[in-house]
């Protein structure tokens, strides 16, 4: 049915609004506080944007991104995140079927995805830094090194969590509390997606551009 | 390799007797204090009860306990501050040299602003939200917990760095390049760094559990449109925590990359921009002005409406007001410095903007004051506040939208005009509506009112001693004399520093007072018992239920039907429900092992002790991961208990 319709119909009918409808579940409550967190997580990000940006052509006579960025490795990079946050959706659809085989398969392929998106990140790393193309070099790489390596924390972070709860379901089951974490992890990824395309958009093509 | 990093015995100034005298002072106080609880056995109550516990009244309470220990930590400062003005003149250097000055006054905002006024703010809105919104607990009962021990190891940190190292030279805002390794190669700017982000992420994680728990939680029939304007402001106050807070550790990250790894964000070298830095604070900082003051905002209101006997003139446009405020907030923060040098134009905008943001803060003294009109009001001691509030708060605001001018800010930056305009909304907003809010739910949160008498004197004093001490200061800024100098040559600045000190004088006499009252009440509680739960004849839901509540908050989960939810309910019968088993969430150690594990880590890390930073952030990894694990999560009150709790309470107002 139309949710328009639906509203009409609930207001015809006297029941409170959603908004008057006391405590929410707590499935809906723990997502919606990691989908506020999640929002402070992307301001946290917009600061060290906005801080790239201002700094961007501060390359204090040193490399600027144009000589710096190799387009194929963060072409795989962008495609392993991406298609991790597409094994995950799989692995999200495998826990509401609670399908653990299918969830652990998902798991490690989501995982693998992820790390080889680190190890690349990692390779470029430290190719920028053995030219000399150090975050200490210029304000330009200090800002470079700070956003693109923060998202590769966040990464970090996410691997480390993905461990830990596939842990968490072959210990204890599809329990609800297990569910809802499972859901925040995907909710965490998927936002780590965004951020990557923001990422790959505003470093690496328009850095190559000028 | 050394062990312990940069730390040493001559990290302590034996040198200085002052810094010596007080932190020894600390010292004995707080052994004495530990003595004596471990001499009483109080431990395990203190463990069970309190340190452990998710109840966000107790956690609120601690909060309080937290800012209200700290406001005397600041306000030491402030006194020598105004002590070594007052006699510093002409040649004269007065007793404090430069560089312990220096300390002094980053230590007095530093701590004033994140330590007595955000917890301050935070422990009410703790306290009273969740019982306005008619509900059991916050969303996250534990979190706030663990966001309680975060603020409380930024705390213990700033106050360390008393006796162990030095604090900041460089102001309560730390701009680079001041603040870069180059100028300031000290543990002082670490300090304030590190324990700033340590308690930054306390104060994000307080933000995310008041907005869920504000827009998901709410008894049935409380629309957002019935919700009491207190938790309205608290609404606001936490969208802007969540909104501004992580700017400030972006920020404060990068300053720490810089001085840790050579970055070059803000340096001087290699084309930083020190001024990125001013900009991403005051995106930050306008915000956090708004964090502080809305809350207070919505004490006043509830205070106003209560003792007039009225609901709330213009409810809607308050709302409006208020979430108006919430998002201007974001538009003027380049008014904190014109003299940048931007173009005119934007000067300009961020100056029309600064004065648009007045208009809703007028709407709402209107408001305040349509709402005392016509009624009757009793001049108890939150009204008093609200009162000297709403006087002084005009006036500050005036001198505020002065300063939106860029034309006027450019002569008055940085001068005592603008020292004493803070001061006056700070002051005059921040601290009467603390303490309004303070008078006025301990009631609730204790099972007894504070004495009326101490608590007049303290007000008054406060007022009178605000208005000594702060004016002179507009003049002093008219005269030219600029903030944060530790001598000065011009004799005619003399007369009225020495009458700003004798201000800062009285609003000591109104802090011993305040503290008179608190020593007085509780000796005389029995006197000062309130048994029917509502003293103030109060209109919103914390009043409905027992005084102190219990740990489940309402043995029935209210039920709204208008706003002003109890004041509407009251003449009626209460409807004979039976009751129900409730669950409550179980005690955690996980908020006080984290902050402990936090504090390792801030002080490692300061000191350089690598080591001892990476095992302290093992250790909160696995606190948290055998948080994760556990099993038990939340104990069942049995309906009998529920309904022996109502018994005694009804018997005992009967």
């Amino acid at each position: 049915m139309d949710t328009a319709v639906m509203v009409d119909e609930a207001n015809i009918k006297g029941t409170p609004d959603a908004s008057a409808a006391g405590p929410a579940s707590k499935r809906i409550v723990v997502a919606y506080g990691f989908w506020i967190f999640l929002l402070s997580d992307v301001v946290m990000f917009s600061a060290l944007f906005a801080s790239y940006a201002v700094l961007v052509r501060a390359t204090a006579d040193g490399p600027a991104g144009d000589e710096l960025f190799n387009q194929m490795s963060v072409a795989i990079e962008t495609a392993c995140l991406l298609a991790s946050s597409y094994t995950c959706g799989l692995m999200s659809l495998a826990v509401n079927a609670r399908r653990s085989a299918v969830v652990y398969l998902f798991a490690v392929v989501t995982f693998v995805l992820g790390a080889a998106f680190l190890n690349l990140e990692i390779h470029e790393f430290a190719a920028m830094i053995a030219r000399g193309a150090t975050p200490q070099r210029s304000a330009f790489l200090s800002a470079f090194f700070t956003l693109v390596g923060c998202h590769g924390l966040h990464v970090t972070a996410g691997l480390v969590w993905l461990a830990v709860m596939m842990a968490q379901v072959a210990i204890k089951g599809f329990r609800p509390n297990i569910e809802r974490r499972l859901l925040c992890f995907a909710l965490f990824w998927h936002t780590l997606d965004i951020v990557w395309v923001w990422l790959f958009t505003v470093v690496y093509l328009m850095g190559v551009r000028s | 390799m050394n062990l312990l990093g940069k730390l040493s015995w001559s990290a302590v100034p034996f040198d200085q007797p002052i810094v010596m005298g007080a932190s020894g002072g600390v010292v004995v106080a707080g052994g004495l204090i530990l003595g004596w609880i471990t001499f009483r056995g109080y431990w395990p109550y203190l463990w069970r009860e309190w340190i452990t516990s998710v109840d966000h009244k107790r956690i609120g309470v601690m909060y309080c306990l937290l800012a209200l220990i700290m406001l005397l930590r600041g306000f030491s400062d402030a006194i020598m501050m105004r002590a070594q003005q007052a006699v510093a003149a002409g040649g004269a250097q007065g007793y404090l040299p430069p560089e312990h000055f220096d300390q002094i006054f980053s230590a007095h905002g530093t701590i004033m602003i994140f330590f007595m006024a955000m917890p301050f703010v935070i422990g009410l809105m703790n306290f009273v939200v969740p019982l306005q919104l008619g509900v059991r607990d916050m969303a996250f009962p534990t979190l706030n917990s663990v966001a309680l021990g975060l603020t409380a190891s930024g705390i213990l940190l700033t106050n360390i760095s008393l006796a162990v190292g030095e604090f900041a030279k460089t102001g309560w805002v730390a701009y680079p390049p001041l603040s870069e390794l180059q100028f300031s190669p000290g543990v002082g700017v670490d300090y304030y760094l590190w324990s700033l982000q340590i308690s930054g992420v306390g104060t994000l994680l307080t933000g995310i559990n008041f907005v869920t728990t504000i827009l998901k939680t709410r008894a049935p029939g409380m629309g957002l449109m019935r919700m009491p304007v207190f938790c309205w402001t608290a609404l606001a106050a936490n969208l802007l925590i969540v909104a501004a807070f992580p700017v400030l550790t972006a920020t404060f990250a990068m300053l720490l990359l810089d001085r840790y790894l050579d970055f070059h964000f803000f340096s001087v070298a290699a084309q930083g921009n020190p001024m990125m830095y001013v900009n991403l604070f005051w995106v930050w900082g306008h915000p956090e002005v708004y964090i502080l003051v809305l809350p207070a905002f919505g004490v006043f209101s509830e205070v106003v409406s209560t003792f007039s006997g009225k609901p709330l003139f213009g409810y809607r446009s308050m709302v409006a007001a208020t979430m108006a405020i919430c998002i201007l907030s974001f538009l003027v923060w380049l008014h904190h410095f014109f003299t940048m040098g931007a173009s005119a134009d934007v000067n300009g905008f961020f100056g029309v903007m600064t004065m648009i943001i007045a208009v809703p803060t007028g709407v709402k003294v209107f408001n305040w004051l349509f709402t005392l009109y016509g009624g009757r009001i009793r001049f108890t001691v939150p009204i008093l506040w609200s009162i000297g509030f709403m006087v002084t708060f005009v006036i500050g605001g005036m001198t505020g939208v002065l300063m939106a001018v860029p034309p006027a800010d450019f002569q008055l930056h940085n001068s005592l005009f603008l020292v004493a305009h803070f001061h006056n909304v700070i002051i005059g907003g921040v601290v009467f509506g603390v303490m309004a809010g303070f008078n006025y739910w301990f009631p609730k949160a204790f099972g007894f009112r504070l004495d009326e008498r101490w608590g007049r004197a303290s007000f008054w004093c406060w007022l009178v001693g605000f208005y000594i001490a702060f004016m002179p200061l507009y003049v002093l800024g008219l005269m030219g004399m600029t903030r944060r100098m530790q001598h000065y040559d011009n004799l005619a600045w003399q007369p009225w520093l020495v009458a700003a000190a004798i201000g800062v004088v009285i609003i000591l006499a109104g802090i011993v007072c305040q503290v008179i009252q608190l020593v007085v009440s509780i000796r005389d509680r029995e006197q000062l018992r309130d048994l029917t739960g509502d003293p103030w004849n109060g209109r919103t839901l914390e009043w409905s239920t027992a005084s102190p509540p219990p740990a489940w908050n309402f043995s029935v989960l209210p039920e709204v039907s208008a706003i002003d939810a109890y004041w509407s309910s009251k003449g009626g019968r209460t409807p004979n429900r039976a009751f129900q088993p409730i669950e409550v969430p179980t005690n955690s150690a996980v908020g006080f092992i984290t902050a402990f594990f936090a504090s390792v880590i801030g002080f490692a890390l300061i000191w350089h002790i690598w080591w001892l930073a990476l095992l302290g952030l093992f250790s909160v990894f696995a606190t948290i991961l055998i948080f994760a694990f556990r099993d038990v999560e939340e104990i069942e009150i049995s309906a009998e208990q529920i309904a022996r709790f109502e018994r005694q309470a009804r018997t005992e107002v009967a």
